[in-house]
């Protein structure tokens, strides 16, 4: 799930990261719409596959976002999808003839787009996550870091890094889950110096020194998306796919969720879901089957 | 003497002041002038040219007063904060506005209303004295609602406002301090799609009190594609919602070309995308303001790079004309509205205020009448009563 205000770069940088066209593309809906008056949730489904491996990919995008004059409780509409999705998993589960594999349409990670403004997190920012990180794990992602210097980007990555620890905020990979050394000496080390990562998406090629890159091409220069040296794509791509992919839907399904159903059995007296009040009816929900990225 | 001068008194004196003042001038018959002058006092200068009369003069008369006198201009800036607003104040006016900045916390921010803050600055170039003031508005788009962010700006440039009609509606008009706010540079996001609603909804309030000109901030972020598609919307959503930002006025028909071209290119580039910074990069072998990156160097004085140019050559060009709307429009406007609401002139307020003071005190002493009646009745009642209350006395 990827949030934050509209024109941060959300659809391309997702596209950027399955390198295929993923999250339906901005110039289709984004330019000629106008800001919707509520925030939306959008969600759509790809199958994409790569060595033999299928995987069954949802982007849910929200736009509308934090964009009008009052946004006060925007993540509200948020926060309801995400329950509504372990509300469903809860019922498959507790139903007496149940499927086999339960189809999975929790959100597994959401990524957060802070504005770069060089200051500080907004107070928007701040709310959303603190009310969200209970529910969901929140990857903090600097959008559009093309806009800053090095060392103005590492200011603000410090200054975004304290103010979230002195708010409380636990955003993935939490401390608290870390299960041995090994896993947590090397979070501790990804969580101390490079999130949030700076990126900057883009899905335009060109020619650098003979090969051809991703990259945004300005007047003074060609920013290069996989080079290290120009922002930390490379690294947010491999945390979140290739290392530590898997760590987020358990964490999901072992922790996030437990929660929530035990929650949810608490509020209903120990019974499960359907034996008593169940006030929410929920959405239709595209059904998408359990993805498979064993 | 006296005669001639009386005679001379339809001339119009303008080489006798210049004179008198012993100015080293800028023109030359100034010091031919001077130095006939000196010769004779009766004696007036030949006009070089037959039918010269010499109120071309004029022009280098208002020039030094003015000189003399200073300018004062008033500048607002309004956006998002993390805009980079003081950067490029500092830019422009190659300053340092805000020495010791300390940037509060997204948490502080939270219960933060929107503040003023004006700081004035005189800057000197080559003689002429500019008085500039900078309202800075810390805190604006900051909270999660920020629906009441604008009343205190809009407080802020009717209080101006109102102070100026005051001053000029006293009676000794001779300082009056124009706190007016002649422009409003408006920040534009470059990372959204255009206006948000909040842009908009602000420049509809304030469009018919001061000038507003939009910039789009931070630039560098964008490419030269996206730069153009977003100046383009920004436009388009400008029109749709009937903003009227502040237009450049066309150069006259007897300006020369270059200054057509000048105007011309700079109306074409609104909304200026800008980009600040006050530091020394080296590039390409000398040094320049800007800022460095891992894949290059952004130049802000390159007009290939960015509006900033445009953005200053626009405020200097066009600061006269800015103060001029800013009085003769947005001043008006509010004058006209003010006195017809008032109900009376606010000419007659001092008499008017007599008037009040005498009927008060003619108030005052009715019911100090009143009371002595009262208690004149009460003695009565009281000395039927107990035959008590004679000290009772008071005086009307």
């Amino acid at each position: 799930m990827s949030k934050g205000q509209s024109g941060l770069g959300k659809s391309t940088l997702v596209n950027t990261l399955f390198k295929s066209q993923v999250s339906r593309k901005a110039s289709s809906w984004n330019r000629e719409e106008k800001i919707p008056k509520t925030v939306e949730i959008k969600a759509i489904g790809h199958v994409i596959e790569e060595g033999g491996v299928k995987m069954k990919l949802t982007v849910i995008d929200t736009p509308g976002f934090g964009d009008q004059i009052n946004n006060e409780n925007c993540w509200e509409p948020i926060e309801k999808y995400i329950n509504e999705q372990y509300e469903k998993f809860l019922k498959e589960e507790v139903n007496i003839a149940r499927k086999k594999r339960i189809p999975d349409t929790r959100v597994h990670c959401c990524l957060y787009f802070i504005s770069p403004t060089g200051h500080s997190l907004r107070p928007l920012d701040l709310e959303f996550m603190k009310h969200l990180s209970k529910v969901v794990n929140i990857i903090p992602v600097i959008a559009k870091a093309d806009t800053m210097t090095l060392e103005e980007k590492s200011e603000f990555k410090q200054r975004v890094r304290k103010e979230l620890e002195v708010n409380g905020i636990e955003f993935y990979p939490q401390k608290e889950f870390d299960e041995d050394l090994e896993d947590k000496t090397e979070n501790d080390k990804i969580r101390q110096e490079s999130m949030p990562f700076a990126v900057v998406g883009s899905d335009k090629e060109y020619q650098v020194n003979g090969k051809r890159v991703l990259g945004r091409k300005t007047p003074w220069g060609i920013i290069e998306v996989e080079n290290l040296n120009h922002c930390e794509f490379a690294l947010l791509r491999d945390f979140v796919i290739r290392t530590h992919l898997q760590d987020l839907k358990e964490v999901t399904h072992n922790i996030h969720y437990e929660t929530y159903r035990a929650k949810r059995l608490n509020d209903n007296g120990g019974l499960p879901p359907g034996e008593g009040l169940l006030g929410n009816v929920l959405p239709p929900v595209p059904a998408t089957p359990c993805p498979t990225a064993e | 003497m006296r005669r001639i001068s009386g005679e001379r008194a339809t001339r119009p004196c303008l080489r006798v002041p210049s004179a008198r003042r012993g100015d080293e001038g800028l023109h030359q018959r100034d010091e031919a002038s001077q130095k006939m002058s000196k010769q004779q006092p009766t004696q007036f200068i030949n006009p070089e040219t037959p039918g010269y009369v010499g109120f071309a003069n004029l022009p280098n008369q208002v020039h030094r007063k003015s000189v003399k006198k200073g300018f004062e201009f008033t500048l607002m800036v309004v956006g998002e904060s993390g805009l980079g607003k003081s950067t490029l104040i500092n830019s422009l006016f190659l300053t340092d506005l805000y020495p010791e900045r300390v940037i509060p916390g997204a948490a502080e921010k939270i219960e933060r209303t929107v503040q003023i803050e004006a700081s004035t600055v005189e800057i000197e170039e080559r003689g002429v004295k500019l008085r500039l003031t900078v309202v800075d508005t810390p805190g604006y788009g900051d909270a999660i609602n920020c629906r009441d962010c604008f009343k205190t700006i809009i407080s802020y440039i009717d209080e101006q406002f109102e102070r100026y009609l005051h001053d000029e509606s006293g009676l000794n008009r001779r300082h009056i301090i124009d706190n007016r706010v002649h422009c409003c540079f408006y920040f534009i996001s470059p990372f959204g799609h255009g206006l948000k609603p909040l842009d908009v909804a602000f420049m509809k309030a304030i469009h018919n009190k001061v000038n507003i000109v939009p910039v789009i901030a931070k630039a560098d972020t964008l490419t030269l594609k996206e730069r153009e598609r977003l100046k383009k919307r920004i436009l388009d959503e400008i029109e749709e919602h009937n903003i009227k930002i502040y237009h450049l006025p066309d150069a006259e028909s007897d300006e020369d070309e270059d200054f057509k071209e000048q105007t011309r290119l700079l109306k074409a580039s609104i909304p200026f995308s800008v980009v600040g910074s006050n530091q020394l990069i080296e590039a390409k072998g000398k040094k320049v303001r800007g800022r460095l990156y891992p894949w290059g160097v952004v130049e802000v004085e390159n007009p290939e790079h960015n509006d900033f140019l445009k953005l200053r050559t626009m405020l200097i060009t066009h600061m006269q004309d800015l103060q001029e709307v800013t009085q003769d429009l947005h001043y008006e406007n509010f004058r006209s509205e003010r006195l017809k609401r008032g109900g009376r002139k606010v000419e007659n307020e001092d008499v008017n205020k007599d008037q009040i003071l005498l009927e008060k005190e003619a108030e005052l002493r009715r019911m100090q009448e009143m009371i002595a009646r009262m208690q004149a009745q009460m003695q009565m009642q009281m000395q039927t009563g107990d035959g008590d209350g004679g000290a009772l006395g008071h005086h009307v």
